[in-house]
């Protein structure tokens, strides 16, 4: 029989693991029921958008009979009433059948698929430039408050998030491409050059700076002033003062104490950005031909390819959710006081 | 003595770089851009531009056009018209092999003109009706059999009009669902190698090809770049070689064109002819009075919209029929910019001052600016002008069903008036559902007539004389404000010898292209 202390200790730990697992369920639960609420929501605003499909690839064509639109329509079974073009998307969509591209004439899924990895690159890359410079720029910010320090790294901040990011891009392709001819201002990789190992691995690199560089500056700068904005409330608050009063150290206030108090908002911030990961970046894919998701969308929605379209979205919406669930069990590791009890 | 010596080999080499500049080089990798990506390169199931500039390498047809729209030799080596016009017979080229090895015969053709285009191909289909049968006396000959005489008979065998399809792949298969679809087999040039979607496409030299010592390339990249700004840093950079017509914003070709070793072409869109214009909506509202369509086409600066819109890429547009199609007519109802002449045709109309809506082409910036210019145009004479901001897909509907007063567009005339230019004019063809018919709703029996009559003559003077009466009293009614006829230039590093050779240009043409050594 174990001690006393040993028993409540393990069951409180199975309690805590057991509340813990009820509340990831029910918010799966719930969030496939927002999932197919968005689904159909998205389903009935594509549709209401002007055009369809078959229109667009017609014209694409130069020249279209009835004969032919009719034939492009029953294949993609546009011709069915809408209620019924509805169930069926949505049978699929329940298992996890995410249709047939109309335009490029495959599975949605194996698209979202092919594109994924470029994607996820561009995307993280991104998040985690974005986060570790905007959170130690924050951190400086906050700490030099009122210094020239402050003034420099606060109006870079203002003038990246101000900056329109297709313009920022195009300037960026422009200098270190054109100008400079530091680095490939377009494409993945050097198309031809048929690197394999670690020679492709630099070439997806050095494609990946600029892209990655002027999604992230974009994002960094949110990040920079949340941070800033928050260390300097908590640098004010009773209990920083007490730990100053007790002898600790600066440094060791700030991380223990601010910081980790002021992590809260750029966690929520980080979750909703970590959420539209999976959906791309629409501008930056497009102006530096990054062959990723966001891109697909984009053409999407130009040809009115409804299955990819919704596929894209409700790929989207999933991430937004799970990271949104993720965020909210952060929050109990950072601080202890809102953890999930019941 | 060592003089002369000198001078004699200082001559020879001088003579012989010189002779042997223009020789073809065998190898090279080709750079090029492609906008937008292509849905597919099956060219028999679809035929838009992206796709043919890519499958008009892999794919052929009978025949091939130059310059003037003179039929060339391509899997067709020779062939006649019987006297009565109607009976045509191709002989085929020998030693032709589909890119899987499989040998190219007359049943192929057979095949693709009689089973699949008429089921797939729309334009095609609307000719089709004029033959009454092919036939396949032998593997080497092909006969068409037409039901009367059709004028522009030889004039339909271009690559987008009449791929020949490989019957071995596609008979008695569902077309659409072919797995071959993402692997194209054709006779062409090239062969398909690799699509990474989204990045590139991936041609290479077909080692088998039935003209010796073609293609001189030993491979095409098309790369998908979606933004003009990047395409055109693309080829600032080197990263490409080859800038089809349309692929960049026209403010920006005055700038790639004057840099070193760039050069550039008009020529290689004879066949397409591209054509601009505002459809008129004669259906219902304002536009139905023929006054206030003069009084539009009037008020049209279209010189400064070519010189500062188009940076002069392009001529204006004297009627239905484009100066590089044939049966062409200089000699029009004059649809000069005239302000006086237009506010006179203005004040006769019953125009109420109400507010005209103008539908740009969604295909860039330069359209939005003509669409801005015209109604600065079309304001300063009094007529009140809103434009209609669109996507391509709500423009497609917009047109589609006439829910509009006036809408950009332009469309290609396929080197024949009665290929593209009767369609929309004639008033057999206005239908609801479509915008590349009769979409202003124009009808003129008179019209109708001609048209028909000139289609069905084989007499190419008989087929003047009835176009050029077309073309008079088409521009005297204006049903359609014409605007240019297009220019694209293709722009190209020098280096890169014969790029065009053909009236459709890059589309079919980089066989006969060469990278010389820089």
């Amino acid at each position: 029989m174990p001690p006393l202390w040993a028993q409540r200790s393990y069951t409180t730990l199975q309690l805590r693991e057991h509340i813990l697992l009820a509340y990831i369920a029910e918010r799966l639960v719930k969030a496939a029921f927002i999932l197919i609420a968005i689904l159909v929501l998205n389903f009935m605003l594509i549709h209401a958008a002007p055009g369809d499909p078959a229109a667009v690839m017609a014209g694409e064509a130069g020249a279209a009979d009835e004969k032919f639109l009719q034939d492009l329509r029953i294949r993609f079974g546009l011709d069915q009433p809408f209620t019924v073009q509805l169930w069926t998307y949505m049978k699929g969509a329940i298992q996890l059948d995410l249709g047939y591209s109309y335009r490029q004439q495959m599975p949605v899924a194996e698209l979202i698929w092919e594109r994924l990895p470029a994607t996820l690159l561009l995307t993280m890359t991104a998040f985690v430039i974005s986060v570790i410079l905007g959170v130690v720029a924050g951190v400086l910010a906050a700490q030099k408050q009122g210094t020239w320090w402050d003034t420099v790294i606060s109006t870079f901040a203002l003038l990246f998030y101000a900056t329109p990011l297709f313009w920022f891009a195009l300037m960026a392709s422009l200098l270190f491409s054109v100008v400079l001819g530091w680095l490939p201002g377009f494409g993945y990789e050097t198309i031809g050059g048929n690197y394999t190992g670690l020679r492709r691995a630099l070439d997806i690199g050095t494609h990946l700076i600029l892209p990655a560089m002027t999604l992230g500056l974009f994002f960094t700068a949110v990040y920079m002033r949340m941070t800033r904005a928050t260390m300097l409330e908590i640098s004010r608050l009773d209990f920083v003062k007490t730990a100053r009063a007790k002898g600790l150290r600066n440094s060791v206030i700030q991380r223990r104490h601010v910081l980790r108090n002021a992590l809260l908002p750029v966690i929520t911030l980080a979750g909703l950005q970590a959420g539209q990961i999976v959906g791309g970046a629409v501008l930056t894919e497009t102006v530096f031909a990054w062959p990723g998701i966001g891109r697909l969308m984009f053409e999407a929605i130009n040809q009115r390819d409804y299955n990819v379209i919704l596929g894209v979205f409700f790929v989207s919406a999933a991430m937004v959710l799970l990271f949104n669930l993720i965020t909210d069990l952060l929050y109990g590791v950072v601080d202890p006081r809102i953890r999930i009890t019941k | 003595m060592k003089a002369l010596i000198l001078l004699i080999t200082a001559t020879v080499i001088a003579i012989s770089s010189t002779v042997f500049a223009d020789e073809p080089v065998q190898g090279g990798t080709l750079n090029s851009v492609i906008q937008p990506e292509p849905p597919g390169l099956m060219l028999g199931l679809v035929q838009n531009g992206p796709t043919q500039m890519v499958a008009g390498q892999i794919y052929e047809s009978l025949l091939r056009y130059d310059h003037d729209l003179n039929p060339m030799p391509s899997l067709a080596k020779e062939w006649s018209k019987s006297k009565d016009g109607l009976t045509y017979t191709f002989t085929l080229q020998n030693d032709v092999l589909w890119h899987d090895g499989v040998p190219f015969t007359s049943a192929d053709v057979v095949f693709s003109v009689d089973e699949f285009l008429r089921e797939t191909h729309p334009r095609l289909r609307a000719s089709l009706v004029y033959v009454d049968k092919i036939t396949a006396p032998d593997d080497k000959t092909v006969v068409f059999q037409l039901k009367q005489p059709f004028g522009p008979f030889l004039g339909m065998f271009e690559t987008g009009t009449m791929p020949i399809i490989p019957k071995h792949i596609y008979d008695g298969t569902d077309y659409t669902s072919n797995p071959m679809n993402n692997t194209p087999i054709g006779t062409g040039p090239f062969k398909f190698s690799k699509w990474e979607r989204g990045s590139y496409i991936h041609l290479v030299r077909n080692e088998d090809y039935y003209v010796d010592g073609k293609p001189h390339l030993d491979e095409i990249y098309y790369q998908v770049i979606p933004d003009a700004a990047s395409r055109a840093i693309a080829f600032e950079t080197g990263k490409v070689d080859l800038l089809p017509g349309g692929s960049v914003e026209n403010f920006d070709i005055p700038r790639l064109i004057a840099m070193d070793n760039v050069c550039s072409t008009n020529a290689g869109w004879e066949f397409f002819g591209p054509h601009s214009w505002m459809w008129l909506n004669m259906h219902e509202g304002p536009m139905t009075d023929k006054n206030l369509r003069k009084a539009v086409m009037h008020a049209m600066d279209r010189e400064f919209a070519r010189d500062a819109l188009w940076n002069g890429n392009g001529d204006l547009a004297k009627g239905p029929i484009s100066s590089v199609t044939r049966f062409h007519e200089a000699d029009t109802p004059d649809i000069t910019f005239n302000p006086d002449k237009a506010r006179k045709y203005l004040a006769a109309s019953d125009y109420d001052g109400r507010t005209l809506r103008l539908l740009p082409l969604p295909y860039g910036e330069t359209w939005q600016r003509w669409a801005e210019a015209t109604r600065q145009n079309l304001s300063d004479i009094g007529i009140n002008v809103e434009i209609m901001a669109t996507d391509v897909a709500g423009w497609n509907q917009k047109v589609a069903n006439w829910d509009f007063d006036m809408a950009f567009t332009y469309l290609y005339q396929y080197g024949d008036p009665a290929l593209g230019v009767a369609r929309t004019f004639i008033s057999s063809n206005i239908a609801k559902g479509s915008p590349w018919n009769n979409v202003s709703g124009y009808i003129n029996e008179e019209v109708d007539a001609l048209f028909a009559e000139a289609a069905i003559q084989a007499d190419d003077t008989k087929r003047q004389e009835l176009y050029t009466r077309a073309q008079n009293v088409i521009v005297d009614d204006v049903p359609v404000a014409w605007m240019l006829e297009l220019k694209f230039p293709t722009i190209y590093r020098c280096n890169l010898k014969n790029p065009v050779s053909t009236a459709i240009g890059v589309n079919d043409g980089l066989r006969d292209a060469w990278l010389a050594k820089k």
